[in-house]
Parts: structure tokens; sequence; C-alpha cells
């Protein structure tokens, strides 16, 4: 191995290195202080005479003095399947006292793209038992759906309601967790470790945990390193894997902090131009191959800076995930969870999720009313604080109480309430029959006749001469 | 090899690699490192070279050899493009996937076209024809509907020595001029520079596309060109697939510039099971799919949108009309930005560099209609995505967008989130093509189109004002006329503009259907202002069942004797 003492400069965390002979781009380096600890680091920058290295903890205690040692290979990620159940720092080192993972590879974290055209159309409908996801923002294999939320909203334990609940119906298999904390505080990673021992899924799961007091660089490495982990496990062990990755925000923070320690022109708010490309580069990592068992979902977790859906970070994220759970302060200040704002929530692959032989033939249309009745009815609610409900329509007014009725019955339900499709779609139906029947144009008059209660009412009582009007 | 001169990486940051030790041009192709990673020069600073490398770099190392070609980054143009998936330098994704497996891993090299396939040539000219560039020679009858014309290439003229029917694969010599010129079923031409053309015409034909919004209120051209932006999740990328899928052109040319991996295989499962309305056939027959997601190399997305528009350009010259989406040019101007900002140079507005402005329009204008050298007429309407960070149509790429284009589909995330599909702002958008097209729609449609069309947008420009109205006093508090004013603006809403693109029937609406709906629409505010006139009650005006009826019309494909059921029932309950 090449090794050198010949530190020009140290500046935040970046470290410039004299050196012979060549190094390669994104390579792998250690950082030897004087009393034996070694720091990571990769190269960032390397031209004939000088290299830049970014260190993945913090520059504290390195002197000019300190060997460098280039390691002649990019970051790898040792896997096997022993990895299932165990706890593992940003860096991938174990934290839970157990032995070192004995590899049966060492993949590189980077990760190639996956060739689109070997990508299978993810379609399998995931039922998650709640009402606002499974009804109108479908979850699919192999999608990428983020949570939006804000400081000091339960988006954790909708995640965990999630990732417990999660099932493909009429299948038993091979699914593992793979929880990726970055920059969040030891108390909220404890929440989740203690949510997976209650549930006996930590022996399903693989965390790795990164924590607030972590150096900030360590973050970029963190999700590829569980990335890996979950495409080795996906394809080639054919599990079904779900990566929770939590906060985002952080990891976003820290790719700033980077771009300002190398001087680099800053784009929107002063995060970097390439933060679209190098998100990609983790989000794009969900999804499924054809010919191959496993799949890769990811549900990643971002708090929203001042609750501001248009920041840069829940910005990007949303253009290159397939949609968004959208969580609402005012209804989790009005009691209710889990507080998912439906209207700017999406799911893009639900169509391909739902419908005839996978969830039910009215599935899309009732979603869609649901979608337009509730947006007419908050509307409604604006108008009404202005002139009150007495000079609303009829029509309007029970638009008004659809609203209502909907955040209550349909928004609102248990931390362990696991609700099945067909349950969701009832209570769907029972929303709508409280609108008169004409104002339910998103849907078929066919399956109106079908599922309408009203209908399905009249149908049983057919026999028997109707008695009034 | 003897073309190439060697040289030696001096630095690498990123997918920006400076060399030594090579005499390269602006734009040449390079091969870099002992993996012959592909990458194009894009500055020269005296004895160093600047090159943009389209794949991964990382393990890269100074003073590992660099080659140059000394050509132009090119596409390969010739029989097999149709129904071909491209990365952004052309290298088809199934050679790539059955070579390398699912992963694109890099240093490899793919031809554009299948080298070892045979076509069936059937010439056109004979020895002795004095022929000029872009003439066509002959054709290979490249799928069941389209003849795929073999061209002259544009640089070269002369008299026909030679020509013969027969099998031959795209490095076959088909036919020789008098100058020993050797011409072939596959020419090539380098993307950054658009292919020639005889003269540029003014659009006068509407680029049909079943979608009502689009072709009833804003309809584009043919040859013209288009932008939707729109913030995330308000519908840009199904409008792109819906014009994909529907649009009246022979050729569709599909760029997925910087999107979503799934999205891609959303196109490449549906497209081939999909029909064309105006052939029967499948739409992948008449589709060339360039897919340059966001987690592939970013200089090879900024490569993409000149790869795809070449491979239109090609088309258009054999006398066709090509429609060419890109999704998005958000993601390209943010390569542009990328590789820039690695190349430190002076940021304009945004980060973005300063030429951002004159590469859009200089793309835009390679879209419209013309005379090709060869004498006919074709066409390239481009329609552009625009991702506007936060939804804020004032950044640099929306409005360096909408200075060139004529038409603006602005979407709108309101729309979206009550599931109004497609979610176009009927006030926002525009279309500075309506009156030249007018007269295409009265010749062909229907004498009253431009009426009904102004009609309907009379309505929903009052409808917005009531509005404002309605928020501050409730609608009660509004005279009949204006209330039955805003119901048939809410039909015009949910029974017109609304579209279901998931709906069998719905998803596309020709054009006789969608001037019947609206006519119908128009029939009932006649009917209802008459009747208010005789006293009859708004309330009972509003809520006559044939009105209903009329909701379910969009969803029926044998509509026609339904509609005037239901405008004579309209009649008996109104009158």
């Amino acid at each position: 191995m090449k090794e050198y003492r010949t530190i020009t400069s140290i500046a935040g965390p970046l470290v410039f290195v004299e050196k012979t002979e060549p190094v390669g781009y994104m390579e792998l380096v250690n950082v030897i202080l004087a009393d034996g600890t070694v720091k990571r680091g990769q190269v960032l920058d390397t031209s004939e005479k000088l290299v830049a290295l970014q260190v993945f903890e913090t520059t504290a205690g390195i002197d000019t003095h300190c060997r460098i040692r280039f390691t002649g290979e990019v970051i790898k990620m040792p896997v096997s399947k022993e990895i299932l159940g165990r706890i593992l720092s940003g860096s991938g080192e174990p934290l839970d006292g157990g032995p070192e993972i004995v590899p049966e590879k060492r993949l590189d974290v980077t990760g190639a793209a996956i060739n689109p055209y070997a990508r299978d159309n993810p379609s399998e409908f995931i039922q998650t038992g709640v009402s606002t996801i499974d009804g109108m923002n479908t979850l699919v294999r192999g999608q990428k759906l983020p949570i939006f939320s804000g400081s000091g909203l339960p988006h954790n334990d909708l995640a965990l309601q999630i990732a417990r609940q999660a099932k493909v119906l009429g299948a038993e298999e091979a699914f593992a967790v793979i929880f990726v904390a970055m920059g969040i505080t030891a108390e909220e990673a404890q929440h989740f470790m203690n949510d997976f021992e209650r549930t006996g899924a930590l022996e399903r799961a693989v965390v790795f945990l990164n924590l607030a007091d972590d150096p900030a660089i360590e973050r970029l490495i963190t999700p590829r390193l569980a990335l890996t982990t979950a495409e080795y496990l996906a394809y080639e062990h054919d599990m079904h894997v779900l990566v929770i990755l939590t906060d985002m925000t952080n990891y976003c923070e820290a790719l700033r902090q980077i771009g300002a320690a190398r001087e680099e022109v800053p784009g929107r708010r002063g995060y970097p131009g390439y933060m679209y490309t190098d998100l990609a580069s983790v989000y794009e990592r969900a999804g499924r191959i054809r010919g191959k068992m496993g799949s890769i979902t990811q549900i990643p977790i971002l708090t929203m800076p001042g609750d501001d859906i248009t920041h840069p970070i829940p910005d990007l994220t949303g253009y290159i995930t397939e949609g968004q759970f959208v969580i609402s302060r005012e209804l989790h200040r009005r009691g209710i969870y889990p507080p998912v704002n439906v209207l700017p929530s999406l799911s893009r692959l639900m169509n391909s999720g739902i419908g005839v032989g996978k969830t039910r033939e009215d599935h899309k249309a009732v979603s869609d009313q649901l979608y337009a009745a509730y947006a007419e009815g908050k509307d409604l609610r604006g108008l009404v604080a202005i002139v009150g409900k007495e000079s609303l329509s009829d029509r309007d007014k029970t638009f008004l109480e659809f609203a209502d009725a909907f955040e209550d019955k349909f928004v609102r339900q248990g931390y362990e309430e696991d609700r099945s499709i067909e349950y969701t779609l009832q209570l769907s139906w029972d929303l709508l029959a409280t609108l008169p029947e004409a104002q339910l144009t998103r849907i078929d008059r066919k399956l109106i006749e079908k599922y309408h209660p009203a209908h399905v009412a009249k149908k049983v009582a057919e026999p028997v001469p109707a008695a009034s009007s | 090899m003897e073309v190439g001169q060697k040289g030696r990486i001096y630095r690498v940051a990123g997918p920006v690699v400076t060399v030594t030790g090579i005499e390269a041009k602006m734009y040449d192709l390079v091969k870099v490192g002992d993996e012959g990673l592909m990458g194009e020069v894009i500055e020269i600073d005296r004895d160093k070279f600047i090159i943009q490398v389209y794949e991964d770099t990382s393990g890269l190392k100074p003073g590992e050899p660099v080659e140059n070609t000394g050509l132009p980054l090119s596409v390969e143009l010739g029989p097999g493009l149709l129904s071909s998936i491209y990365d952004g330098i052309q290298r088809p994704l199934p050679v790539l996937n059955k070579r390398l497996g699912d992963f694109i891993e890099r240093g490899v090299a793919a031809a554009g076209l299948d080298h070892s396939k045979k076509w069936d040539f059937v010439p056109e000219a004979k020895p002795g024809d004095e022929v000029r560039g872009g003439q066509s020679i002959g054709y290979v009858q490249e799928t069941a509907n389209l003849k795929h014309k073999i061209m002259v290439p544009p640089n070269k003229t002369g008299m026909i020595k030679t020509i013969e029917q027969g099998e031959y694969t795209v490095d076959d010599v088909i036919a020789t001029l008098d100058d020993g010129t050797e011409l072939k079923l596959m020419q090539e031409w380098p993307v950054r520079v658009s292919r020639p053309v005889s003269e540029k015409l003014m659009p006068d034909t509407p680029l049909v596309t079943g979608q009502r919004i689009l072709d009833a209120l804003f309809p584009v051209a043919k040859g013209g060109t288009a932008a939707i932006p729109g913030p995330f999740g308000s519908g840009k990328t199904v409008a792109q697939q819906q014009l994909a899928k529907w649009s009246d052109t022979q050729i569709v040319v599909y760029i997925g510039c910087g999107e979503r991996g799934n999205e891609m295989a959303d196109v490449l499962t549906e497209f081939p099971e999909l029909e064309d309305p105006q052939t029967n056939a499948p739409l992948m027959d008449r589709t060339v799919l360039v897919a340059n997601t966001s987690n592939m190399p970013v200089a090879a997305r900024e490569a993409s949108v000149y790869t795809g528009m070449t491979v239109a350009e090609y088309f258009r010259d054999m006398g066709y009309d090509v429609s060419l989406m890109a999704d998005s040019t958000s993601r390209w101007a943010e390569a542009m930005r990328e590789i820039s900002s690695r190349l430190e140079e002076m940021p304009g507005e945004e980060g973005y560099p300063a030429y951002l402005a004159a590469k859009l329009a200089e793309f835009y204008e390679r879209s419209g209609r013309v005379k090709t050298l060869g004498g006919d007429e074709g066409s390239i309407t481009v329609i552009g995505a625009v991702s506007p960070p936060g939804g804020d149509f004032s950044e640099p790429v929306t409005q360096n967008t909408l200075r060139i284009v004529k038409v603006f589909w602005a979407l709108d995330s309101k729309l979206s989130q009550r599931r109004h599909f497609p979610s176009i702002n009927w006030l926002d958008s525009y279309s500075l093509y309506t009156q030249n097209l007018a007269e295409w729609f009265v010749d062909h449609v229907a004498g009253d189109w431009e009426g009904l069309r102004m009609r309907a947008m009379a309505i929903l420009q009052k409808e917005s004002e009531l509005q404002e109205i309605v928020q501050l006093v409730g609608s009660d508090a509004l005279p009949d006329d204006e209330q039955l004013t805003l119901e048939v603006a809410r039909m015009i809403r949910e029974y017109f503009l609304q579209q279901n693109a998931y709906h069998e029937v719905d998803t596309y609406c020709p054009l006789q259907k969608q001037h019947d709906i609206l006519a119908a629409i128009m029939v009932y505010d006649d009917l209802a202002r008459n009747a208010l006139n005789m006293g009859k009650l708004v309330d009972d005006i509003i809520n006559i069942p044939a009105k209903a009826e009329l909701a379910q019309i969009k969803f029926e494909e044998e509509y026609g004797s339904r509609l005037e059921e239901i405008e004579t029932a309209m009649r008996t309950e109104l009158a």
C-alpha cells in the first residue's frame, strides 16, 4: 500500500495531500493519526501531484504529520446472509457487540444504475392496513414513496405502522426491513429499536445507525451501505426488502456542508447543484428487476424545514420518488392519527397496483371521488368561515359534512389498527353515500349500481315489494 | 490503432476529466482510461483538454491512457431505429442488458443499430439518375406501416452508377455514385449539428392528440413547440405519455431525460400492448425511446436530448411527421449546470450557466414544419416538460422556455389534488396557434368549432370572476343567470375538460366527439337560459336528470344515439 506524510492543507472535512503515484477517483483512504487512530476518507479530486480527500469523521486531531494510506479500492460493503438481525454503525461496523460480519461478498457501495430495460413494472399491491394509504395512495412493491413531515409530527409512528403491517395479500414470502438512521437522536432511534424488538421484527432487520452526534459526512455513505445490503438481499437472496431512511433532511444538510467546504458554486438555498443527481442515486435504487424474485421498496422520511413543501429537499425528492405521503400539522393538532393530508399526497404507481384481480374494480373511481369530494368540502370550510354555514346551498352542506366525516372516520385510525382493503373500500362507500348520488360524477354508473349502499340495500330488499318511496 | 493519438489523464473530478497529450477539436469523442470510457471534449486550455465523461469515473486514475477518435459524438441512422430503446448516447439498453446483466456497468461500447440483421431494400432510383443530398433512392419496409426511406446523405450529390434490390445489412453497399461514393442503409450524423432542410414552412395543421383540453382549447400545430411546466405530482409525465400514445404523427421520439426508472419500465410494458389509433399497429412500432434515468451518468443525460432530436430529424427528412417529447428539459438544464460548475465557469441565474437560454433556444429551433432536401414536407413537433423547483414558474428554465415556445400548458397542483386530470389550468395556459388552425378545424371537423371554443373560454373566464364574488358572499347571493353560468362552467370542467387517461374509452377522444360533447353542453346552456326567462326556478333547471346523463357520454364509445336522446330529454325537461 502506498503511504504518504505529505498533507499540505486541511479545511473543514477536506484534506489535501501531495503524492507521486496515481490515485483513483473515489478511492478509499485511511488517515492514521499519531496515536494510531485510523480515520477513513474518500478521494474527491485527483490530479498528477495533488489529491483532495473528504474525511468521513471529524478532522479533529489530524495534522500535517499524519500518515495517509491509499487503499487502492473504492468503498465496499461486506455482506452475507448473517447480516440479518445486526445493528451496525453508519459506516458499517457492528455496534451490537456481536462478531465481525464474515463477508460472503464485498460489494461496491456506489452501485451501478439499474438498466431501465431490465426493470420490471412494480404492480404488486402492498396492504399497509392504513386507509389513507391503501385506499387513496396505494403502495406497491418496488416503489419509493417518502413521508414528507415536519418536526414534532408522528412520522416515525406511521413508518413503524407501515413496517409492521405491510403485507402482500395471499403471499408468504421472505421479507426484511432495513432501517437507516441518519443524524436522528438516540432517543428516536431507540423508539424504532423498541418497536422492532417488541414485534420480533429485529431478527428480520438490519439497522444502520448514524446518530445526531456521529460525523455528518458519514451520513453520505450510510444510505449507500444500506442499499448495497438491500440489493444483495433482494437480488441474490430473493427477499422483499423494505428500506426506511430517516431523516433525509440530515443527509442533504451533510451534502451542503461538503459542498460548502469544497467551495462549490451553490444552487438553490446553498444546496449543491448536483443534489438532484445525488438524491437520485439513492432513491433510484428501489425497484424490481425482471426475472428476480426479490424487490426493494423505499420509505424515506424527511422533515420539511418550516413545513415548506417547496424547500429544495422535499422538492427534489418529490421529483424523483413515485409520490409522497404528506403529514399535516393541522390534522395532528386536532388529534387525528395518522395525520396524513391526502390532498397533496400521491402514489404514482397506484394505478398499476389496484383494480380487478389486485384489489377491486371500483378502487380507482372511489379514490378519485373521495379526493374530489374532500377537496370540495375543504374549500367550503374556508367559505363558511366568511359567510357562515347558513348561506350554503343544501348540496354544499352535504359536502361540508362529508369532509368532517371523512377526517373522523376514514383518516383517523388506531396505531395498532390494521384495516383490510375491503374494509377501507366499504368505509369509502358508506361515506360517499352521504352525498347525493348525482354528485358522484367520477364513478361509472355500473359501479354505483353494484357497490353504492343504497343500491346494495335495494337489491337485498328487491324480492319484497317496496314499502315506501 | 493509428487513428487514435494517445494521451494521459491529468486530473479527475467527478464526470469532468482533464487530459494532456492529445490534439483534439472541440466536441471530439475520446476514450478515457484503461476501460475506454466514452467522453467528449468540452473545453481546451492550452495543452489541457477538458472532457465530460458519459460514465461513472470512480477509480479512474491520473496517468491512465486517453485515446482521441477525432470524430464528434454521432448517432447511427438507418433501419432498426424504430421500437428501439437507447441510453443518452444511443447504446441500445437491451443489448447492454444482455451483455452486462441488470445493472449498467461501464466501459462498454454498443452500436446503435443491429449490424447483423438483413433488411430487404427496394430501390426506387435507377442507374443514371442524378441524385442530391436528402433525396430518397429506395426504401426498406421497416414495419407494416412505415417505409423507411433510404436517403442520400445531406452532403453528397452525384449520378447513380449502381443500385440493386436485395437483402442487406446496414453496412453493405446498396448503391454507388459515379464519383465512387458508396451508399449504405445507414448513415451517421453528429448529434449537436442540426440536419439541413431546404426551407422552413409555417405550421398549419393541428397535432391531434385526442386530449380534449389540448385539441379544443390549446392546440399545438404540427411542427410547433409546446411546454408543459408543473410542480411534481401535477401530472406532467402522464400528460407526456398520453401525447406519446395518441398524437397523430407517424413517428414518436420519447426522451426520458433524468427521470424515474420505473416510469420507463411502465412505458416499456405498456407501449407494446397499446394500439396506434391511426394504424392499429402496436404503438411501439412507431416509437423510439431514449432513456437516461436520473441515476445514470449526468453527461449522457446532457447528450440525450440531442440524440433524440437527431433521430427525429432523420425521420422528418423522409417526409414524416414526428413528435418529440422531452421529459424533462429541467433535468437537462441541471446536467448542464452540474458540468458547468465542475468546469468552474462563472454562473448565471441560480447557478445555471449563462448560455442556458441559448442552448434551450437552439434545441427548440430544431423543431418546425419544413420542406426537406428531398422535396417532401415533414415536421417535428417538440413538447418539452419543465419541472420548476417548488412549482415556481419564475425560475430560469421555465422563463427561458416560455420565451421560445408557442404553446403553454400550465399544470396546476391544485387541480391534481382534487384529481382533476389532465390538471392543465385553463386560465393560465395559452396557444398562439388557435388562429392559424381555426380554418383546419372548420374544414375538417365542424363549422362552429372556433365559435364553441371561444364561447367555452368565455364561460370559464366568467366563472373565475364570479368565483371571487362567491368566495365573499356565497353562491346563493348571485343572480339566477350567474348561478347558471357557474353551473355551465362546472359542466365544461367536469364533463368536458376532465379526461381519464386510465379509462379505455375516455383515454382518447376523437375530434368529432370533442365537438359533440361541447356542443351538447352549449345546447343545455341555451335551453337553460330560455327556461329561466320563461320563469323556471334555477334549482330545477340545474337538477334535471338528463343533464347528469351527459356526464357519462365521455365514457361511451358509441355515443351518438345516446347523445341525441339526452338532448331530446333536455328539451322536454326544460320546456
